[in-house]
């Protein structure tokens, strides 16, 4: 008899993919192109190099459902709890799934939900499935064959955003179960927003939510773009975010990976026009069994960009950190200044780090530096703290803040900075 | 004070102070003097606890207590200040900051309430002047960025707001022009009082000049091998310390 336990996992989404397909929005053509490229690859191995150290396969061999049975309703208290940023527009995603968004939207943007935007909106047909090439990636490809549901963000042309729009995704299920999550935001050229992705989870079952967000950064727009991975212990993701800035566009990108278990985060920025910058600040204190892999990529297809990373890790008990970095600098891409830096601090002798970074540079005149650093608390500062008469724990403490206080720094909304520097604290008191 | 006895440390397997005694009471400073390698800043670590120097032997007693057992927060909490002779750079950790979480703890370890924010803040305004410190430095992360001479004032700052009974200075006046030494030694001798005591370790008598001690002890081999009044300082500027090394030997 055939069951789950027999079937590669792989197969059993197929198959699902196939009864799913006549019901999925638009373009079939183009979901069935995703699924024979997923059909081909699978799912990476730890033979892929990119998949050296965190390996997914590993959790998704087992299998997991589709279902969508609910722990429990989202209450309001839930959703108390997510708001970051009491005047933000928030859309609700539950398991991938668009439930919800606030009514009272900043001028000029629009929200819909992603799978009736991409048959009814014109600029979410333009630009969808356009910056995330589902030839690309295997979840990126699965996504974009079976999402049937997510958000859509629409920023007016020359429209300066009046508060954040947050979008709330929220793992919720009954059984350990496999999700798509989709998301695109478009800034039309002049245009400036902030957009927030927190991802929160209900209930100690462990889900595994495939999430891809589609970025485009018009001519001269300017958008930060905040990522808050705050799940719970179950929590395992695949997070994808491929962006693509234009002419004299700003796209500042905040990564903070505050919770769940197993989180892949692969980030791609590609410049398509001159004068182009991206700030790229990623933040991951770790503790217990946490597996966390940031994959960013920094593509300087043209001249005159500016890119700056600037990633930090704390790692304590058994948790492994992977950092890798690449930046692709094109012969034409002259005058390119391109920085990446990657520092961590090890708290225990059982937390790992792998860092990685990678410069490809074709082009002569360019400025491009990475440094990447490990090691443990600074020993002569937490002695100079302590023939002050602070105790051992508050200036290790002290240390440790200070050393992700430069990326906290970054945001620029107040809400989630003391958010993020509460949940700092609570991770690795 | 502090009392002194027998004292032998090492540090990576390699003794350094080899049987050193000294007594210091309230109100007196002491300097130690003594040629490069002589245990001098060993003597200023030992005292203020960092884990890297062994006490191998000897006992050292702060106010009756066994200053030996006590971690260097604590030592701290007891009263003992040390003037670093290189301030370590903390960024990211605003000296204010800095100085309330230190002003607290030690204020809970003798069971008083934490600090009122205002009192808190007249102080640094204070204390500032006592060395010529600029505000906006007081702002600004631990020592990052400071000049030698502002890294040496903001010692004797803090050594102002978190009043210990005794201060002792690590070579103080290395690497300091004779302006930015003039102003750490007028903050140092504005603290001086019948209760408060100073260990001044300096290479040079130049210091002594502006911090004019009770004591002069010169410290050789790991061990006080003269002691003396301020006359000492003078004569040893003058003769070097060679005449001692082979009286010793």
């Amino acid at each position: 008899m055939n069951t789950a336990e027999t079937i590669p996992f792989k197969d059993v989404l197929l198959g699902h993919f196939e009864e799913l397909l006549p019901s999925l929005s638009g373009d079939s053509k183009l979901r069935r192109e995703a699924a024979d490229y997923f059909r081909e690859k699978g799912f990476p191995t730890k033979k892929w190099e990119d998949y050296k150290y965190v390996n997914p396969e590993s959790i998704l061999r087992k299998g997991l459902s589709f279902r969508n049975d609910k722990v429990r309703g989202v209450t309001e208290n839930d959703l108390k709890e997510f708001t970051l940023v009491p005047n933000a527009a928030t859309i609700i995603l539950v398991n991938g799934k668009y439930v919800s968004h606030s009514k009272d939207l900043p001028k000029g943007v629009i929200i819909k939900d992603i799978s009736d935007a991409i048959v009814s909106d014109d600029a979410a047909k333009k630009h969808y499935g356009k910056y995330a090439l589902h030839s690309s990636d295997p979840f990126i490809a699965l996504n974009t064959a079976m999402m049937n549901s997510g958000a859509f963000i629409h920023i007016d042309k020359n429209v300066k955003a009046d508060r954040p729009v947050h979008i709330i995704h929220i793992a919720n299920n009954e059984v350990s179960s496999f999700h798509q999550s989709r998301v695109l935001i478009v800034a039309e050229p002049g245009s400036e927003a902030s957009v927030i992705e927190s991802y929160e989870s209900i209930g100690p079952v462990k889900t595994f939510t495939n999430a891809l967000t589609e970025v485009y950064v018009g001519a001269n727009a300017k958008l930060d773009h905040y990522r808050l991975q705050n799940e719970g212990e179950a929590g395992q993701q695949v997070n994808t975010s491929n962006a693509h800035v234009c002419g004299d566009a700003l796209y500042n990108t905040y990564t903070f990976t505050l919770g769940g278990n197993f989180i892949r985060n692969n980030l791609n920025i590609v410049f398509s026009g001159k004068n182009g910058e991206a700030h790229l600040y990623g933040l991951y204190p770790m503790k217990n069994a946490q597996i966390v892999d940031n994959h960013t990529v920094v593509d300087h297809a043209v001249p005159n960009c500016m890119s700056n990373e600037l990633y930090k890790g704390v790692i304590d008990g058994k948790a492994s950190a992977t950092f890798n970095g690449k930046i692709y600098v094109r012969p034409d891409a002259q005058k390119t200044n391109a920085f990446q830096t990657n520092r961590n601090i090890l708290l225990s002798d059982d937390a790992t780090i792998n860092t990685k970074p990678q410069l490809e540079i074709y082009a002569d005149d360019v400025k491009c530096s990475h440094g990447t650093s490990t090691g443990k608390v600074d020993e002569d500062a937490m002695f100079y703290l302590r023939a002050r008469g602070i105790g051992e724990a508050s200036a290790r403490a002290l240390l440790i803040r200070a050393f992700a206080g430069e990326v906290v720094e970054k945001v620029k909304i107040e809400e989630l900075k003391n958010f993020i520097d509460k949940r700092i604290d609570e991770i690795l008191k | 004070m502090i009392t002194i006895k027998n004292l032998h440390a090492s540090v990576e397997g390699k003794e350094i102070l080899r049987g050193l005694n000294l007594e210091v009471k309230d109100g007196e400073v002491h300097a130690i003097m003594g040629p490069n390698g002589s245990g001098k800043s060993t003597l200023a670590s030992v005292l203020a606890g960092k884990e890297e120097y062994e006490v191998t032997a000897g006992e050292i007693l702060f106010n009756g207590k066994d200053l030996l057992d006590m971690s260097p927060e604590d030592r701290a909490r007891e009263g003992i200040f040390l003037a670093f002779q290189y301030p370590v750079e903390i960024p990211g950790v605003s000296n204010i900051n800095f100085l309330k979480t230190a002003i607290n703890e030690i204020r809970t370890y003798r069971g008083l309430p934490p600090i009122e924010p205002k009192e808190f803040l007249a102080m640094v305004k204070e204390k500032q002047k006592l060395v010529e410190l600029d505000g906006k430095l007081a702002n600004r992360s631990v020592n990052e960025g400071f000049s030698g001479g502002e890294k040496k004032r903001n010692e004797i700052f803090q050594m102002a707001m978190l009043e210990p009974t005794l201060g002792i200075l690590d070579e103080t006046d290395s690497g300091l022009d004779i302006d930015a030494l003039r102003i750490v030694a007028n903050g140092v001798n504005k603290l001086r009082d019948k209760k408060r005591s100073f260990i001044v370790v300096t290479h040079y008598q130049r210091l002594l000049d502006y911090i004019v001690p009770d004591f002069v002890h010169v410290l050789y081999n790991g061990k006080i091998v003269k002691s003396g009044t301020k006359e000492l300082a003078l004569e040893l500027e003058e003769k070097g310390y060679d005449w001692l090394k082979e009286a010793v030997l």
